[in-house]
């Protein structure tokens, strides 16, 4: 199998010595059906152990390599080396704060997760040993909403999210979004307050970035826009006294 | 340091650790959870799971043959009060998930839907597309964030356990954006760290499974059970070893050799079943040590392809069809296609067999208790007895389930009726040992010894010595050179002398860890001297029920070599008999 010479240039900060980031150029022999993680793997191996960031599954499903490649939020372990130029830049994933190198501080994200109640609501007792029916159709409803591995590409490409860190975002939203279209749920009006408010979904902009850089073709942008359209209806529908629809 | 006080802690957030959290939060919201990883939770490996969890479905199923084919599965040395509990208990979990959200694949009527799995009788696994562990995880996480009482320490690496009198009392973990350390004090603690598959090179387990908490309980004196039976799954994309699950045969792929021939019916697997009408418990749907040891046949008779990545066989699924591949196997589709360029509609893909599981771990009981009280392991880091000396595709998803709620309940209780009062200072003194040999191996400078060069040659030594087959040469070689390398691991060189998140420090801690798993892994390959599931010996080829119908222990001497001693195994009702792949025909 060939090789071929690649020039990674490595975003490093180390907040304990490095007054600001600064880059640091590896010449990594590559495979050509590696990704570029493995060449990042083969800099922590091979050339420089003091490299930090986070990996693990190297399969498209833990969501931990998210990084920026040549300016794009992309998930390393799925960018290919043979779609790349010579010169490939690395930097941690945009909008966050650095924590050390390539790993970013994810506590504004994790937080914003717990925020939209991403849990099936009842206001009453499951069946007994037996499962809520959920046709394939209503399972399709919000089946591809499941796929987000938290990655977090969405909030490095979401220009609202670098302007305003209160937005929720696109991750949260489309989560909550998720167990509301949920056949299963009864939470739907619980999440209300927090999807409605300035900085929910009527802080996106509908830019799109999110969806375009989704790795799982999760679609938060449509996710935001079909909330912004329910929770229209649901406004006006306590104003005129008429009761939710699910709950 | 700093202290933290808690009523249960749980080392491990995958999906093991989260049910037992959640278990304990849903019993008592007034007692403590503190629940260390060293990931986010939705980064630990349960979430590569692809196939499925298995729990009796059907009305044509029943607890009894779910578990005759796990006990028949297992080769027999499962402990079969456990795999009792857990036929009878794993419908019941699998609904609660149901009723958490995990959006299970539907059969037309809205209800669960069941696939076909290897070694399994009836379709009882259900699952979520492709993705099964995926979604189990990432339900269990978003469930777990109602509950206030779960408090998560999120890249938090475990270090050490603490004990006194034989009792276990907390853990020590460092953080790692901060580096500062952390005395975890609890009359409980419960490991949840999934098990140890980067022992070897080539292997679906992620990075972060180097057998953390199999070391830390191997450390504290807990012997590991059955360490010798680590699982090769038969169908990993060659290059990366990443999983094409067993639901690829589950629902009709086949595998041949290079001449097209579907050779499992060579290795007392057959006769051969029509295409595209998968039959269960035979050919393609075998249990996977049969599979993964007919490879080794093929490839030494010279049957198998070659690739850009070595020797292969291939997995055929075209007669599926385009709608099937796409509904049923997205993420195998997508993965075969995106890393040996292969689309599974119009081409069969490559495949060898690929470590995968470990049955072995710290040895505990049905309710996780381990040798140490107030010490439990569940899930992949455990050995209960439940796998035996294979495990069947499925029971494992399951078992994080079971096993983490059984543990939660044990644990409530031992800790209910446990002193904490005394001996602080004691456990103070223990701590403060352990951070400063952390701080010591940080400092460590001069070395000639690199952590990716032992690690490499560790990997390699466990391969040839603790493969698909082994023999006495072969083990005690291996042996030989884990013992060499843990003894050049004094003299490793650590670059980075930083306090935030320090992965450098971090690698050479793992290291120590799959160091510590490897001597257990080859020790218990060598002296278990018959062939028997996931263990197979060219130099004692028939199962030995006489001498070895019993469990390996495996207990860290602190010079020397392990000491292996032996246990026996629970038989309630399914004697030692012949394993039947021949789907009925024999």
């Amino acid at each position: 199998m060939g090789t071929r010479q690649l020039e990674l240039e490595v975003m490093r900060y180390d907040p304990e010595k490095d007054e600001a980031p600064h880059f640091q150029t590896y010449s990594v022999p590559c495979n050509e059906d590696w990704v570029i993680l493995d060449a990042i793997n083969y800099v922590k191996d091979n050339i420089d152990t003091t490299l930090a960031y986070r990996w693990s599954c190297h399969m498209m499903v833990c969501g931990s390599c998210g990084m920026m490649v040549n300016g794009e939020p992309v998930l390393t372990c799925k960018t290919f080396v043979r779609d790349l130029p010579d010169k490939v830049r690395i930097e941690p994933l945009e909008n966050f704060p650095i924590e050390r190198d390539l790993v970013v501080v994810l506590d504004d994200v994790m937080q914003k997760l717990h925020q939209v109640q991403p849990y099936i609501v009842r206001k009453d007792d499951p069946p007994e040993d037996a499962e809520y029916k959920q046709t394939r159709g209503q399972l399709m409803k919000f089946k591809q909403l499941t796929m987000c591995i938290n990655c977090m590409c969405c909030y490095a490409a979401c220009p609202q999210y670098g302007l305003n860190k209160d937005f929720i975002g696109p991750a949260a939203l489309a989560l909550a979004h998720r167990y509301n279209l949920d056949n299963r749920d009864q939470g739907k009006s619980d999440r209300l307050d927090i999807l409605a408010d300035h900085n929910g979904v009527w802080e996106c902009s509908f830019v799109g970035a999110c969806s375009e850089v989704c790795p799982k073709h999760v679609d938060p942008a449509a996710a935001i826009q079909q909330m912004k359209v329910d929770g229209a209806v649901e406004f006006w529908k306590q104003r005129l006294g008429i009761p939710g629809d699910k709950s | 340091m700093e202290h933290i006080k808690a009523d249960v802690v749980i080392v491990g957030a995958g999906g093991a650790g989260l049910r037992a959290a959640i278990a304990v939060a849903e019993t008592d919201p007034e007692l403590k959870v503190a629940l260390i990883s060293k990931v986010y939770p939705m980064r630990s490996h349960t979430c590569a799971a692809e196939g499925g969890a298995a729990g009796v479905k059907g009305a044509d199923d029943s607890l009894e043959m779910h578990f005759n084919d796990t006990v028949g599965g297992g080769d027999w040395l499962c402990d079969q009060d456990v795999v009792e509990h857990f036929v009878e208990q794993a419908p019941r979990e699998l609904m609660q998930l149901e009723h958490w959200g995990c959006p299970w694949s539907r059969e037309e009527d809205g209800s669960v839907a069941v696939r076909p799995f290897g070694g399994m009788k009836k379709k009882r696994t259900w699952y979520a597309a492709d993705k099964s562990g995926f979604h189990i995880l990432h339900t269990l996480f978003q469930t777990s964030l109602q509950f206030p009482s779960i408090k998560r320490y999120d890249e938090y690496f475990a270090l050490d356990l603490l004990q006194l009198e034989g009792k276990c009392r907390g853990v020590v973990a460092m953080e790692m954006r901060s580096g500062r350390f952390f005395q975890f004090d609890s009359p409980v603690v419960i490991m949840a760290t999934g098990g140890g598959g980067q022992v070897f090179p080539f292997t679906t387990n992620g990075a972060v499974k180097t057998g953390d908490g199999m070391a830390m309980a191997y450390r504290a004196g807990v012997p590991l059970k059955d360490m010798e039976f680590v699982q090769y799954h038969p169908t990993g994309l060659p290059g990366t070893g990443i999983l094409l699950t067993e639901g690829c045969r589950g629902e009709g792929g086949i595998l041949v050799n290079k001449d097209g021939r579907r050779y499992l019916q060579d290795y007392g697997m057959g006769p051969e079943s029509p295409i595209g009408e998968p039959v269960l418990k035979t050919m393609e749907l075998g249990p996977r040590d049969r599979l993964s040891q007919a490879f080794w046949h093929e490839h030494k008779k010279g049957n198998t392809v070659e690739t850009p990545w070595g020797h292969c066989v291939m997995l055929d699924m075209r007669h599926l069809g385009e709608n099937k591949i796409l509904e049923r196997l997205p993420l195998v589709h997508e993965l075969a296609h995106a890393y040996v360029g292969v689309d599974m509609i119009k081409d069969p893909v490559p495949v060898r067999p690929v470590i995968h599981f470990m049955m072995g771990g710290i040895d505990a009981n049905g309710k996780g208790e381990a040798p140490m009280p107030g010490l439990f392991a569940i899930g992949e880091t455990a050995c209960s007895g439940l796998h035996g000396a294979n495990r069947l595709g499925s029971n494992s998803l399951t078992d994080l389930l079971v096993s983490g709620k059984r543990s939660a309940q044990a644990a409530i209780a031992y800790a209910q009726v446990t002193d904490l009062t005394s001996g602080e200072d004691d456990l103070k003194a223990q701590a403060e040992g352990i951070v400063a040999g952390v701080r010591e191996l940080l400092q460590q400078s001069g070395g000639d010894e690199s952590i990716s060069g032992i690690r490499r040659e560790m990997r390699t030594a466990l391969e040839e010595g603790a493969g698909i087959y082994r023999d006495e040469e072969g083990a005690r070689m291996a042996c030989d050179k884990v013992a060499e390398l843990r003894q050049r691991y004094q003299d490793i060189e650590i670059n980075d002398k930083s306090n935030v998140f320090n992965t450098d420090l971090l690698s050479a801690l793992e290291l120590r860890n799959l160091l510590d798993v490897a001597e257990t892994v080859t020790q218990a390959s060598l002296e278990r001297r018959e062939s028997r599931g996931a263990h197979q010996r060219l130099d004692h080829t028939e199962r030995d029920d006489v001498n070895f119908l019993k469990h390996s222990l495996c207990y860290r001497e602190s010079e020397g070599r392990p000491r292996v001693e032996w246990s026996e195994v629970t038989i309630t009702r399914s004697q030692p008999g012949t394993r039947d792949y021949s789907g009925g025909k024999k």
